[in-house]
């Protein structure tokens, strides 16, 4: 039971380990999670989902602005983009928020093409890092279900 | 014999074809486009490339050739085989001749037998009996007749005699016509002869070896162009000067005139020409064939590579006249050839690449599962002590006798260090990396050394005096990293401690001239900056010497003393025990600050380590208000100031500043019982340590004093509709604040300084604040950081909800998003400090705010005090700092805000 909790604990280690290493998520998120605490067991959890809500009516947003070919209007792409920048930069999603950060520029350049590009990368990496968070979710739940505390992962 | 000379010589010839069946016969001539097809003309080629090639071949075959052939050895040797070959075709064809005589005689005598039989049979016949006696005398002539006769057996006839048997006309009759056939025989006989001699003469002319042998040439040229007219092959002779003599190229790019008579030098130019000639030469030299592959890069073909066969040809005195070579175009195999090779090769190189990759992975994974387990453990320790130093700072500032106080001290400084050495060790990975980050506070010298010192005395377990001693030009208070000197100081004492049984062990601090070593170098400039110099200021190097009496090191142990995880020797490891992490870090630590550890030992008689540092000299007058962390609780001791003082010293046991003779030695005055009580006991320290801020009743009844003294504005606003507020609301938040703290002190969390610090500041009256942002998570966040700080705040979702929220309520502090809906941050902000110049929102008002009320009491208070407007930006080029200030903001927080951002923030605008 131990030794199975211990492993459990390790593979959720690397597995966070790993989520940092590839740039998926920044210190913000060690913030995030550092704010979590028996008063509010599920923060971490709450936010991230009001985050992913976020991020599909941000995109979904932006993807009908751009759709209309001719007549995009890239104020309101860009205002999209700046709350999903916002968003993801306090949520500690490195790579949505770079990509952000891309996109504004394009945005203000009103480069249609470009604008579309990231969009989709934004929507790709977006959901990929929800698949990876619920992963991290599982293997939390996993833990804890087998008798363990899930362990704070010092990314240093 | 005619009939018969013919099969003979049919016969013959197809005896040669057998002998010379090496040769097809017909190849050469059912060619079409026979390049060595003499016969044919120049003229009618097609294609100028076929012109070249008949040309070349008619002047290389017929002059050259052939001499050729005369002279070299080989030449000689092919012709003594032709020769050969035919001679043993003609001894063949005699051979057949004889056979086919020895036929035609048997035939002809047996002929001959038939003859005179029938003629017997004819007598009996003819009844002519008579005759024969007569024509017996002349029976030669006769069998001649006979013979004749039998030879023209197809054409024979019967002699028609109309006379009556043997009647005088009769015979005249036969006489007649027997003369006529006898006549005519002899005419047949001349023409046979005749024939025999022109058949002779065609034989002779026939077998003549000059026919033969250009036939089975003109075969064997046959084949040779059946064989090689598509092959991408090169052929030539040279002379002994490499001068080419013939040359044959079924791709020719160079007229024959350009070739014949000239070396190869003489005719390309590019790579591999000169090595070419040098080969060819090498094996004239020689005289042994060899074989070589090699690259051209001329202008006429480009590039491509040659297999080369040379061989030196020889005339008939032994003697070395030129080369034949051969070349054929591999360019295309030895490309393939190179490319598989470095295929292999790369293929090689990324299995090696993979292998290490796989290796290098393997140790990382490693380092990383040390590493994380470091950092586990550092914090299942580190958790558990800030709760021990948390409470005996609690315990510190409750009425306590001088001795008590004396221990706390010890105490608390002891764990404050303990806290900061497993933060150190982790921070060691960061030296390494690069990342740490000096900090540059004020200190005062001596009191770190005595500190240094007073808490390595309570623990000694040993008969040691401790002494420190600072020369009086070592100024009071420095700029340094004091935490990292402090780290440096206790690891070289507790280390000297370590490896001394008696004498003692101590600290000289002296001023000392700029070391060589620092002078212009880069990488002290940097270390300076660090440490927050900046050449303006006086800077002083202070060079500090840790010394004791003990075991010393020997001499070859010394290089690696700094190693980590290395120790003097493994003997040691097993007696002293200890990491061998320490003196790394040291040293790390020194050189990162821009100093030097050294060390110089005898051993049996002591070790002295000496570290030097740069340190900027901080002016006294400000001492009051500078203190850092450690100063402050060295401040809290109701003891003799010792600012100025140059000597300590600790004496075992009576030495000690424990004095009453108490428990002094190991770790007995550190109770663990007090110092991990039940939570609800920590909870009621809390609130004790808060009555005490206050200057409350430390007595009172404690579930008494927790309501009562719940600060009144703690978590009233959090709807943001102003004071108006229920006693169940209160009530509510606050058990729900207490829970909150409980479970802050049950659960293992680095917060929990922080948390302490928040407690204290509760104490004061809750301030109000304003949270301007639009961004729901950022809200949320923000929200749960304002939670852990102990603070509560209102929200409003863009500028204009701002600028309403004021009107309405008077707030201490607004966090101010820059970049938001319907009003920005900047505008907002603007409007704001409008409203507080001139006491009302007209400004507000013209920016299209709709202000319902303007309550005039509230903005007689407001108007006097200008409200701290911090913005928090995303740092961008749209968002820069300056535009904050240049719009009235008083300060910025960078996002993403951290909970340190924030703190630090509240710190500095809440007081």
């Amino acid at each position: 039971m131990d030794a199975h909790v211990a492993q459990l604990q390790m593979q959720y280690r690397n597995y966070i380990l790993s989520l940092y290493q590839q740039g998926f998520l920044d210190d913000q998120f060690t913030e995030l999670k550092s704010l979590q605490d028996d008063g509010s067991p599920d923060f971490v959890a709450e936010v991230l989902s009001l985050f992913f809500d976020d991020c599909v009516k941000l995109v979904g947003n932006m993807a009908r602005a751009l759709d209309q070919i001719g007549t995009v209007d890239f104020c309101q792409v860009g205002a999209n983009v700046h709350q999903l920048k916002g968003s993801s930069s306090s949520v500690g999603a490195k790579r949505v928020k770079g990509l952000c950060i891309n996109f504004k520029e394009l945005c203000e350049a009103k480069n249609y093409e470009g604008c579309v590009r990231c969009l989709q990368q934004v929507d790709i990496e977006y959901k990929t890092l929800k698949a990876k968070l619920q992963d991290m979710f599982n293997l939390e739940k996993q833990i804890v279900q087998a008798g363990g505390i899930v362990p704070q992962v010092d990314i240093n | 014999m005619v009939c018969e000379m013919e099969t003979d010589h049919q016969t013959e010839e197809m005896d040669v074809e057998v002998l010379s069946s090496m040769w097809p016969e017909d190849v050469g001539g059912t060619e079409p486009d026979n390049q060595f097809n003499v016969e044919k003309p120049a003229g009618d080629s097609d294609t100028l490339k076929e012109v070249d090639i008949a040309e070349k071949r008619t002047m290389a075959d017929l002059k050259r050739l052939p001499d050729l052939l005369d002279t070299t050895d080989q030449g000689s040797s092919q012709l003594t085989n032709l020769v050969k070959q035919w001679e043993y075709m003609q001894d063949h064809a005699v051979r057949l001749l004889r056979e086919e005589l020895k036929i035609l005689t048997k035939q002809r005598e047996e002929a001959e037998a038939k003859e005179l039989k029938i003629i017997e049979e004819h007598n009996f016949e003819s009844e002519e009996p008579e005759n024969v006696p007569v024509l017996d005398e002349s029976s030669d002539l006769f069998r001649r007749f006979k013979e004749k006769k039998r030879d023209k057996l197809v054409g024979r006839k019967r002699i028609e005699i109309d006379e009556e048997f043997d009647t005088v006309a009769y015979w005249k009759q036969k006489a007649l016509s027997l003369e006529k056939m006898l006549e005519a025989s002899t005419e047949r006989e001349r023409r046979l002869i005749k024939k025999l001699n022109e058949s002779l003469k065609t034989m002779e002319s026939h077998s003549a070896p000059v026919e033969e042998l250009t036939q089975n040439l003109k075969r064997a040229e046959g084949f040779l162009h059946f064989i090689l007219q598509n092959a991408p092959i090169v052929m030539g002779h040279q002379d002994k000067d490499l001068r080419y003599l013939f040359i044959y190229n079924k791709f020719p790019t160079l007229r024959e005139h350009d070739i014949l008579g000239k070396t190869d030098v003489e005719i390309f130019h590019g790579g591999g020409v000169k090595e070419s000639e040098d080969f060819k030469r090498e094996v004239l030299e020689k005289g042994k064939a060899s074989k070589r592959e090699i690259t051209f890069e001329t202008d006429l073909f480009g590039s491509k590579t040659f297999l080369i066969y040379v061989e030196p040809v020889y005339n008939k005195a032994r003697e070395k006249i030129g080369i034949n070579y051969m070349g054929m175009e591999v360019t295309d195999q030895v490309r393939k050839r190179e490319k598989m090779a470095k295929l292999r090769e790369d293929n090689a190189v990324r299995k090696a690449m993979e292998s290490e990759l796989t290796k290098t992975i393997h140790i990382t994974e490693e380092t990383m599962r040390a590493k994380q387990m470091l950092a586990t453990m550092s914090h299942e320790i580190r958790s558990p002590l800030s709760g021990v130093v948390g409470m005996a700072e609690i315990l510190s500032t409750t009425k306590l006798d001088k001795e008590q106080r004396q221990l706390l001290n010890v105490m608390i400084s002891s764990g404050d260090l303990v806290l900061q050495l497993i933060n150190d060790i982790l921070d060691l990975s960061k030296v390494e990396s690069g990342v740490m980050k000096l900090e540059a506070t004020k200190f005062r010298p001596r009191e770190v050394v005595k500190h240094v010192l007073q808490t390595a005395a309570a623990s000694l377990k040993k008969e040691l005096t401790l002494e420190g001693n600072i020369a009086d030009e070592v100024p009071i208070l420095v700029v340094g990293d004091v935490l990292r000197i402090r780290q440096i100081l206790t690891n070289l004492i507790s280390n000297a401690i370590k490896f001394t049984h008696q004498g003692k062990v101590g600290i000289k601090l002296k001023v000392i001239p700029e070391p060589s070593f620092a002078n212009g170098l880069e990488l002290n400039a940097d270390a300076e900056e660090q440490n927050g110099l900046t050449e303006t200021e006086t800077s002083v190097w202070i060079r500090c010497d840790v010394y004791d009496t003990g075991i010393g090191i020997p001499e070859n142990a010394l290089p690696c003393l700094f190693k980590k995880y290395m120790q003097a020797s493994a003997d040691h490891a097993r007696k002293y025990g200890g990491t061998g992490l320490g003196l790394a870090i040291c040293k790390q630590l020194v050189e990162l600050m821009g100093g030097q550890l050294t060390v110089t030992s005898q051993v049996d008689l002591g070790s002295t380590f000496t570290f030097i540092l740069p340190y900027k000299v901080a002016t006294s007058n400000d001492h009051s208000d500078d203190q850092d962390e450690f100063s402050d609780m060295v401040d809290h001791q109701p003891e003799p100031d010792d600012s100025t003082e140059g000597y300590f010293q600790f004496k075992p046991l009576l030495g000690s500043i424990y004095s009453n003779g108490g428990p002094v030695i190991g770790n007995n005055f550190l109770p663990h019982k007090v110092m991990l009580p039940s939570p609800v006991k920590l909870i009621n320290g809390q609130s004790e340590a808060v009555q005490v801020e206050n200057g409350g009743c430390m007595d009172g009844p404690r579930h008494e004093t927790r309501s009562g003294h719940c600060p009144e504005s703690a978590h009233q606003y959090e709807n943001g509709n102003g004071p108006c507020h229920s006693k169940e609301s209160e009530s509510c938040s606050s058990s729900q604040a207490s829970s909150e703290m409980e479970s802050e002190f049950t659960v293992s969390s680095p917060r929990e300084e922080e948390k302490a610090e928040t407690v204290v500041k509760e104490t004061s009256k809750q301030p109000k604040i304003l949270l301007v942002e639009d961004n729901k998570i950022n809200i949320m966040v923000a929200k749960s950081m304002m939670k852990q700080l102990g603070y509560t705040f209102d929200i409003a979702n863009n500028g204009v909800e701002a600028v309403t929220a004021i009107n309405g309520s008077s707030y201490d502090l607004v966090l101010m998003d820059v970049c938001m809906p319907v009003l920005d941050g900047l505008k907002a902000t603007r409007l704001i400090r409008s409203y507080e110049q001139s006491g009302n929102w007209d400004a507000a008002v013209e920016a299209g705010v709709d202000i319902k009320t303007l309550e005039d009491k509230q903005l007689c208070v407001r108007s006097t005090n200008r409200l701290p407007i911090i913005a928090m930006t995303a740092n961008t080029l749209s968002e820069s700092s300056e535009e904050c200030y240049a719009n009235g903001m008083d300060s910025f927080i960078s996002k993403p805000v951290t909970l340190q951002k924030l703190k630090e923030c509240l710190k500095q605008y809440l007081h």
